[in-house]
């Protein structure tokens, strides 16, 4: 399948494939429809995290290039990051060079920024925690003055900060666009209140895609920070307890409802914190009953994700549906419900 | 609203009314994150608030640059949480002394509309998302007497300010089923900067001080679940 290289002038009208869980069919539709397809009483879930300016150039102390990837501020105010050395966007992430080998106390600075290694990762050398030597109040301006979104090497332009933004994004916690939302416009989020559906939000700090180190993006998605409101934990649960379904914008908001849940005995109630759990074939659901997520490749992590909520076959099926009508993928793409 | 521990984002926050209702807000209990382009004057003011045992963050940006707001909204969430008020106090009048219409180049008044009418819009889509999302949340609009009359040389802040005030009214016809509170206030005469560049001949002594019709302001955004959605408030004759 192709990527979209770039968003579309009319979200409305970008390709939505309906996987029915119940019948097992498929079914062609546009973003637009989407508020058809959802019953009165369901609540639709979507994750409010802004993306960060999460990519910072820079050089180490010696003057070597070096891009630092945001991956989000932890407790206490360091913040976990992957390093790359030099190249840009145009360059795949899995063709770019590692970083210069770095440990605790090596200085990065990147224009008016600065900031210190604290500890790399055992998993991967690129993997590091960094603290900022600019107090909060003065970082974060400077982080948006200096940062870009991450870059796409498959986008056909380097992509600005409105590109990657939800249209209810709120606290900017994800390093990249949590974009199963992306192409959500408030005709749709509107239409489907009007049709008697909840929307409800978490925050949840999607992570980087892609870190271009084989044993690192093995062992994505690294632990998230994640927030479930009280209001969203009442809507499921007045959902549930109504018939309704509880439909996950993106991967991110299954990990945020899921993870709350098991920290509660598998019942969803308002909390914060980090989730490790990783959603795939095998595992039972115990909030989420249907996902709206973009087009996504055969072993793609997003993917096996995919096989927690449909069987394989219909999945199987899907796919090549996809590959045949020409569905887009990637960030911009196209769409997929399963419900 | 009840302003307590609530994030709040003010533009136009480093002299004037603007600065004056920072600190209202922040009296009130408010987060506040405050913009202005000039970075020295508003470190000023935020230092100031927190003199005075309030929580305010400077964050230095043009809001009639597109590559800035984004940058003003993220950093503002960052700093204060999510944004549950917006006050659009920042204002350009254009090049003064003011001129007539027909002396007016069209790149000022382009300039003009930028920062006060498409840079608020630019600001509220970004923030007011969320709220929509939350059902709950409030954008105040500064206006002036200016949107409604019309005086000679007074044009291309004129018609910004008229176009503000009827964009106001159509984020209300739009997202108050949803929740989200929008006004625009005429604060009136008042004794500042802005008003000496625009009347340098006025009597200071018949103008209100910007204190005084923030504080009014903040009694309006305390009681905005009170005002018709939409609404444009006039706070009138000097306090």
């Amino acid at each position: 399948m192709k990527p979209a290289t770039w968003p579309r002038d009319d979200a409305l009208r970008e390709r939505l494939l309906h996987l029915d869980l119940a019948s097992g069919t498929l079914r062609d539709a546009r973003i637009a429809d989407l508020p058809a397809l959802l019953r009165e009483g369901d609540v639709l879930v979507v994750n409010d995290a802004a993306t960060l300016p999460a990519s910072l150039q820079g050089r180490t102390d010696q003057g070597a290039p070096i891009e630092a990837r945001l991956v989000g501020e932890l407790p206490g105010g360091a913040f976990r990051a992957v390093l790359f050395g030099q190249g840009d966007w145009r360059t795949p992430t899995e063709h770019r060079p590692p970083p210069p080998a770095l440990g605790p106390g090596d200085r990065l600075s990147f224009g008016e920024l600065s900031a210190a290694v604290l500890r790399s990762s055992p998993v991967s050398p690129r993997l590091v925690e960094l603290r900022f030597e600019q107090p909060r109040d003065q970082l974060w301006p400077l982080l948006y003055r200096l940062g870009r979104p991450v870059q796409y090497s498959y986008a056909k332009a380097p992509v600005e900060a409105w590109h990657v933004q939800v249209p209810y994004a709120s606290q900017p916690w994800a390093a990249e666009m949590p974009s199963a939302g992306r192409p959500l416009r408030w005709e749709v989020l509107l239409e489907a209140r009007r049709r008697g559906v909840a929307v409800a939000s978490i925050t949840h700090a999607a992570g980087l895609s892609s870190t271009g180190d084989p044993i690192l993006d093995a062992a994505l998605p690294l632990p998230e920070r994640f927030a479930v409101p009280a209001a969203t934990a009442d809507a499921v649960a007045r959902a549930h307890a109504a018939g309704g379904r509880v439909l996950a914008v993106g991967t991110t908001v299954v990990r945020a409802l899921e993870g709350a849940a098991l920290r509660n005995g598998g019942r969803l109630a308002a909390s914060a914190g980090e989730t490790d759990l990783v959603v795939g074939p095998g595992y039972r659901p115990a909030v989420v009953d249907g996902l709206l997520t973009g087009v996504h490749e055969k072993g793609a992590s997003h993917y096996a994700l995919l096989h927690a909520f449909a069987p394989a076959g219909l999945l199987e099926r899907a796919h090549e549906h996809s590959e045949r009508g020409g569905y887009l993928t990637h960030e911009f793409g196209d769409s997929w419900l399963l419900l | 609203m009840d302003l307590k521990g609530r994030g709040a984002l003010i533009t136009g926050a480093s002299k004037g009314l603007g600065a004056a209702l920072a600190e209202e807000l922040a009296r009130a209990g408010a987060r506040v994150a405050i913009v202005a382009r000039g970075a020295g004057e508003l470190e000023q003011v935020a230092r100031r608030i927190r003199a005075a045992g309030f929580e305010a963050h400077a964050i230095p940006g043009d809001v009639g640059d597109k590559r800035a707001v984004h940058g003003i909204a993220g950093a503002a969430a960052a700093l204060v949480g999510p944004i549950e008020l917006l006050v659009h106090a920042a204002s350009t009048l254009g090049p003064t002394p003011l001129r007539l219409l027909l002396d007016t180049e069209c790149e000022d008044l382009e300039a003009v509309l930028q920062t006060n009418l498409v840079g608020p819009f630019r600001l509220t889509k970004i923030v007011a998302g969320a709220m929509a999302l939350r059902g709950s949340g409030l954008v105040v609009h500064v206006s002036s007497d200016a949107a409604v009359a019309a005086y000679p040389r007074w044009g291309a802040y004129s018609v910004s300010k008229a176009a503000l005030d009827h964009l106001n009214r159509m984020w209300a016809a739009e997202l108050s089923s949803e929740g989200v509170r929008f006004f625009s206030v005429d604060p009136g005469e008042m004794d500042t900067q802005m008003h000496a560049a625009a009347m340098p001949e006025a009597d200071r002594s018949a103008l209100a001080p910007p204190r005084d019709v923030a504080r009014r302001i903040a009694r309006m955004v305390a009681d905005a679940e009170r005002i018709e959605n939409g609404a444009r408030l006039q706070i009138g004759e000097a306090a």
